[in-house]
């Protein structure tokens, strides 16, 4: 069905009884063409692309609980694409440049809003580095405008701007970036891939890879052996243990990073803001609850949930930040498992096993990547050659020194 | 998570700094690439129990041996880093 007003205003004067299923819930078959593992934000995207632009149908998506019920639905939603060097630049570039599209591109729509991403500065030396980085993204295309305190303050009145210790100095806004619905993002990539006829399969926890002399050959999973020409790995969190079953080790640790919700209060926030000191970011969601997160626990977990310490720390910088924040209860908080890399950025690219490929190590990055990360893929494993968006993100650039690393903190997953 | 530190006794974490798996107590020459590769990028990254090294950096400051389960934050085992290195050599 094809989503338009005419169909709401069809369905809303027939009691609604109009509307389908959005996906099949079909059984696995014996074999496919190319068998994707994880059913969150970028294997979906990856099936609908590979169908779309490609034309590969027969296609599964494996996965183990729920459709979207990872990562893609534990974010803090932000959009945005003011990176700093080569291979960042470039492939968010692109990624924001399809999200624009994405709900006509879907016929879904995943409420993306370019509301602004300001990230502030509170020193000269952090103001001199934003100046940097703005020509970064100007030079690459994107948007970038560098705020003095002034235009900062009538940007955003609310915020502490004479705080004895982080006086607020300028920041950086790019006018393009912002927020989206995260589920519907999960959604309306599941339902343009299952339109295209791939096989969406829920409940199917992959046990292990049959390989025969290097070569994929299928996954063993719950619901029994499938068979596949080619395998993608799409696993954020998981990364590690899905490829340690084909006998791989990666650049990867694994860790929990939090996030907040508040009860939905009136309009307040109408953009993104990133503390400069202490990573706090904050947005408001459509329901009213502001959305925050800060940095990750800093310790390897599995444990969707954080501890204390964090919790406190993201307060105070809340408190710091924008005092009026104080009035409002926090309604959750939950933890989520992110594929921390060595250098901070991530991994799509092939395997040493002849037709198993790698997306992963998305850190902090994965949900604003999803539709470029899909692509790029997708490209991958459809004509073997890396995306042009995506050339820089191969799996054996730390034996190389070829390592993206945005923040320049080394091989430090927990530092990134 | 609360950590049995072998000379202050039971503190919080935030005593604490991470710097990551235990492997890297035991640096290969650095003249074998493959070998270094393998020690500074690339890691097991465990289910259930890893072994890691803490430093004690609000306390006594030594670097500390813990095995802790990653998956509930439990603290199996807390031993000195220097024991272990020692012990191993």
């Amino acid at each position: 069905m094809h989503y338009s007003a005419l169909q709401i205003l069809k369905n809303g004067l027939t009691g609604n009884k109009g509307w389908k299923p959005v996906w099949r819930n079909p059984e696995p078959k014996k074999s496919y063409d190319i068998v994707i593992i994880g059913g969150g934000g970028h294997g979906l995207s990856t099936a609908y692309y590979l169908a779309k632009t490609y034309g590969i149908r027969n296609i599964a998506v494996l996965e183990k609980g729920y459709l979207g019920g990872g990562n893609v639905g534990r974010n803090t939603t932000i959009v945005r694409a003011n990176y700093l060097i080569d291979g960042n630049l470039e492939f968010y570039s692109h990624s924001l440049k399809l999200w624009e599209n994405l709900e006509q591109e879907l016929n879904y729509n995943v409420m993306l809003s370019q509301r602004g991403c300001l990230m502030l500065a509170h020193n000269d030396g952090q103001y001199d580095a934003m100046a940097r980085r703005g020509n970064s993204n100007l030079a690459t295309g994107d948007d970038a405008v560098l705020m003095s305190a002034n235009d900062v303050r009538a940007f955003t009145p609310y915020l502490n701007f004479d705080d004895a210790r982080f006086p607020i100095r300028g920041g950086l806004l790019q006018r393009t970036g912002g927020t989206a619905r995260h589920d519907a993002v999960a959604w309306g990539y599941a339902r343009g891939a299952d339109m295209r006829g791939v096989d969406l399969i829920q409940n199917c926890e992959v046990t292990g890879f049959r390989i025969e002399s290097g070569t994929i050959k299928g996954v063993e999973t719950s619901r029994g052996y499938i068979g596949a020409g080619k395998v993608g790995m799409s696993v954020a969190g998981r990364t590690s243990q899905v490829a340690e079953m084909a006998g791989l080790r990666l650049p990867i640790e694994s860790h929990v990073l939090q996030a907040f919700v508040t009860e939905a209060v009136k309009p307040v926030i109408d953009t993104v803001i990133s503390f400069g000191m202490g990573h706090f970011y904050i947005s408001q969601s459509d329901k009213g609850g502001l959305v925050f997160g800060g940095d990750i626990d800093g310790y390897n977990s599995y444990s969707q949930r954080g501890n204390l310490p964090m919790v406190e720390h993201v307060a105070e910088a809340a408190m710091a930040l924008m005092p009026m924040v104080g009035k409002s209860r926090m309604l959750r908080s939950w933890g989520g498992i992110m594929d921390m890399s060595m250098d901070g950025s991530p991994i799509i690219d092939k395997t040493p096993i002849d037709g198993l490929f790698l997306n992963g190590g998305w850190c902090y990055g994965g949900f604003k990547a999803v539709p470029a990360a899909g692509g790029a893929f997708a490209h991958l494993m459809a004509t073997g050659e890396k995306a042009d968006w995506a050339t820089k993100y191969n799996l054996n650039r730390f034996e190389t020194g070829h390592v993206i690393d945005d923040e320049g903190t080394g091989p430090r997953p927990n530092l990134h | 998570m609360r950590i049995p530190c072998p000379h202050c006794g039971d503190r919080d974490h935030r005593e604490f700094e991470y710097l990551g798996s235990a492997k890297l107590l035991d640096r290969p020459d650095n003249r074998d690439a493959v070998a270094f590769h393998d020690y500074v990028y690339l890691r097991t990254n465990p289910l259930g129990e890893n072994a890691e090294l803490w430093q004690h950096v609000m306390g006594c400051a030594a670097w500390l041996y813990v095995v802790r389960n990653v998956t509930t934050h439990e603290i199996i085992g807390v031993k000195l880093a220097r024991d272990v290195r020692e012990a191993t050599r």
